[in-house]
């Protein structure tokens, strides 16, 4: 069957920022219909060849056009006029206006005024459609993330958009939330739409794509004809270079617990709040705690990391009794945290690498003496944690906010690990990440628990759970509703227990 | 008591709530605009003097009140596109380049005073705005007279309240603006110029703030002195805050605020005489200070406030 002439169709785009090539000599095209998944790992130059097919930058090479005429796109609104539309990682909207505000931002109005009529009729029917309903009243801020990410979608669908790019869509929705994004993407395409989709998930990609291209530092690494009927590993070969393999967790023997909760119950001060919750870490075990964001996760991970004082319960960290809850007293009683957002309460993102790599440490003989800081001592640890995490940096004195989210990851990784906590506590380790640094932290984890470290894993993403974690415990509405040996779980009967169905003591 | 309030709470005090709220109403509209595109503009003050100059000289070299009124609004605009030069299209720190507009509009206003009009026995006068009662509304009574039998700069900020929520809530401009100041990128992404909008927004505003020095000079006290404007810049920027960016809200601030002063000035006049004066004049200060405490806890500013708009940086 010949393929329907391209939508849109990009020769020989190259695109440098200083030394950097982030892009060099790219050819990709797109028919109507199609979806085409875009692989690479982080700083492959995905999001650097979308932008300069969304106007965001200029190429230093190479020529787009659309349905066969060569077309210049030096801004966004060119994008929008040639059709394009793109759904970016992190939302353009602003949450205080409201949904049909937000839709018709640019969009003349009629005699002078915003057409709200016009709007409304045009917004019911894209989501008739393709099934994206919005109420269109409610302020942005009102919306779960996956209906601002539906939001984003109808924007461009709105805007006339005949290709629509998705940067890493499914990097913040949930697991049920993927499914509805997938069927949506799907109508689009049946209706003849052009869809650019971001991705290193694999299992998505081969699920969902039509046909695929593979990135590897800025260059076309392959094309993948079939990828629904092409393996994980030889994509995963084409994005890396080399063969991944994952990590195997051996058998452990573990120890003591180190870190126990008794019925520990908190106040709902913001979202959700636990209740009567009971668990015990021990020594050389990784536990995981499964469940859909937003069932008392966050609060949990307050409490262990001493953020939050619980109301009622007790909490020891290595036998002793955690009493005032505090950030430095759960870690000088051995307790390391790596935080669920990297950027807000992970690091200082203006400041130097060196300096957010010691700032839970800051007032330690390591690196202040006499009330003043030590800057020799601070730049060799952080020179040394860079060496030892192959941290992708300039310099220790790099702003931290310049840094990928795999290298900001390691970095928090590495400011913890040196300090070898006896229990360690991470939300959502990977989020985010490539498979290449998502196997690195997997692997550092697994060095720890034969090391005798306890190591508490939050996470949605169950496939990352069963691989890594010896017991899984799952929560739904503020409890633990039971705890499953790994070998005992699926992912079946998780998600069942998730949805509040199963509980098991 | 009762004396007190009496002499207080006459037709004549309605009237010159209204006065005195009118160059704040007009100052605080222009001020929420700049603000809700994302700019802060501390040149109020100044610009407020300036144009409160230029529409003073303008009428008394012109003999026209309208010229001068056309040139208090050029005035402030002007300011207003140079503030933006400033911080939207370059990018510097509103706080510091805000000061800058005010330290350089009020020295440029002294300076162009004296050149024009020299050491003057007499001070230079104008013959300043009239009342215009409209017919039929000003026989109401009490209203009639405290709201319809006023200065046409007074009509004009009443009608510039519904005007700019208009404007604000239903133009596609309006939406530009609260977009830019809200998430620019969000607006950038969405085709709308985000250096272009805020320009807009930040010389309407001067505009505004221009029509305020104007009824300054021109209306409420008919000469320019250089203690003119006297703090009502600064206090329109809280009364923004006390406003909640919006202009409902931003003009009952000034109404309630002009009630305050208001009433503060028939207490000097009322036989408290034991009380020094000064302790009246601090009164609308207190007021301002106790309702920002209030507030301004629950106040959720534009979300770009403060913050340069450039494209490249990620």
């Amino acid at each position: 069957m010949p393929r329907p002439a391209p939508l849109i169709e990009m020769r020989g785009i190259s695109k440098s920022f200083g030394a950097v090539k982030a892009n060099e000599a790219v050819d990709l095209s797109v028919a109507p219909g199609e979806i085409l998944g875009l692989l690479g790992e982080n700083g492959a130059g995905k999001t650097t060849l979308m932008n300069v097919l969304f106007g965001a930058y200029a190429p230093d090479a190479g020529e787009i056009l659309v349905q066969g005429r060569p077309v210049t796109i030096n801004s966004s609104a060119d994008a929008l006029a040639a059709g394009i539309g793109m759904v970016h990682q992190h939302f353009h909207l602003a949450p205080r206006l409201s949904v049909l505000e937000n839709l018709l931002i640019g969009i003349p109005g009629k005699s002078g005024r915003i057409d709200r009529a016009g709007g409304l009729a045009r917004l019911g029917e894209i989501g008739r459609q393709h099934g994206l309903t919005l109420d269109p009243d409610l302020p942005v801020s009102a919306l779960s993330v996956g209906e601002q990410q539906r939001l984003e979608i109808v924007k461009a669908l709105f805007r006339g958009a005949r290709l629509l790019i998705l940067d890493e869509p499914t990097a913040v929705l949930a697991p049920t939330e993927v499914d509805g994004l997938f069927s949506a993407l799907r109508s689009m395409a049946a209706q003849g739409l052009g869809i650019i989709f971001i991705s290193h998930k694999l299992n998505e990609v081969r699920a969902l794509t039509h046909r695929c291209v593979v990135l590897r530092h800025g260059r076309v690494a392959g094309r993948v004809d079939a990828p629904a009927s092409t393996t994980s590993s030889e994509m995963a070969r084409l994005m890396c270079g080399h063969e991944i393999v994952p990590p195997a967790r051996g058998p452990s023997t573990p120890g003591a617990a180190v870190l126990t909760l008794d019925d520990i119950s908190t106040s709902r001060h913001s979202g959700m709040a636990l209740r009567d919750v009971s668990l015990a870490v021990r020594a050389g075990e990784i536990l995981g705690i499964a469940g859909v964001s937003g069932n008392g996760q966050r609060a949990l991970a307050e409490v262990i990391s001493g953020v939050r004082a619980p109301d009622a319960g007790r909490m020891t960290i290595a036998g002793k009794i955690v009493s005032r809850f505090s950030p430095r007293e759960v870690q000088a009683l051995g307790l390391g945290r790596i935080p669920e957002d990297r950027m807000t309460t992970g690091l200082v993102t203006n400041l130097p690498l060196a300096d957010s790599m010691v700032l839970p440490r800051i007032g330690t003989d390591a690196f202040s003496r006499n009330g003043l800081l030590r800057p020799d001592a601070i730049r060799a640890f952080a020179e040394a944690q860079i060496k030892a995490y192959d941290i992708r940096c300039p310099g220790p004195m790099t702003r931290a906010g310049a840094l990928s989210g795999g290298n900001l990851q390691k970095a928090l990784l590495a400011r913890e690990l040196a300090f070898d906590p006896k229990v360690l506590i991470v939300s959502q380790p990977t989020r985010g990440l490539d498979i290449g640094a998502a196997r690195f932290i997997h692997e550092k984890f697994l060095d720890m628990r034969a090391k005798g470290c306890g190591i508490i894993v939050l996470g949605e993403d169950l496939e990352e759970l069963l691989m890594l974690c010896d017991r899984i415990a799952v929560m739904y509405e503020g409890r633990i509703v039971g705890t499953l040996a790994s070998a005992d779980a699926t992912i079946a009967r998780l998600g069942l227990m998730m949805t509040g169905a199963e509980g098991h003591g | 008591m009762s004396v007190v309030l009496e002499q207080i709470f006459q037709v004549g005090f309605l009237a010159a709530i209204i006065r005195i709220a009118t160059p704040l109403a007009f100052a605080t509209l222009g001020e929420m605009f700049s603000e809700r595109a994302g700019v802060l503009n501390l040149g109020i003050e100044g610009i407020m003097l300036l144009s409160a100059m230029t529409g003073f000289t303008a009428t008394n070299l012109s003999g026209s009140l309208w010229l001068g009124v056309l040139a208090a609004v050029v005035t402030g605009a002007l300011m207003g596109a140079l503030h933006a030069l400033f911080t939207v299209a370059l990018g510097l720190s509103q706080h510091v380049c805000g000061i800058g507009v005010t330290l350089f509009s009020s020295g440029l206003a002294y300076f162009l005073y004296r050149l024009i009009f020299g050491q003057q026995s007499v001070p230079p006068s104008i013959k300043s705005f009239e009342t215009l009662p409209i017919p039929v509304l000003s026989d109401i009574p009490v209203l009639g007279p405290a709201v319809f039998n006023q200065f046409s700069l007074v009509y004009m900020a009443i009608l510039a309240v519904p005007l700019a929520a208009f404007v604000l809530y239903r133009t596609p401009w309006g939406l530009s603006v609260r977009m830019v100041g809200e998430n620019p990128r969000a607006a950038d992404s969405a085709g709308v110029g985000v250096i272009a909008t805020r320009f807009q927004a930040v010389i309407l505003g001067g505009a505004l703030m221009g029509l305020a020095g104007a009824f300054l000079s021109m209306a409420q006290f008919n000469a320019f002195t250089f203690g003119l404007v006297s703090g009502r810049g600064w206090v329109a920027i809280a009364l923004v805050v006390f406003g909640r960016w919006d202009p409902w809200r931003s003009a009952g601030a000034a109404l309630l605020f002009a009630f305050v002063d208001a009433l503060q000035l028939r207490m000097q006049a009322s036989g408290l005489g034991h009380i020094p004066y000064e302790a009246f004049l601090m009164l609308p200060f207190i007021f301002t200070i106790v309702a920002m405490a209030v507030m301004s806890r629950n106040a959720v500013a534009p979300s770009a406030l403060l913050k340069p708009f450039r494209r490249e940086e990620r």
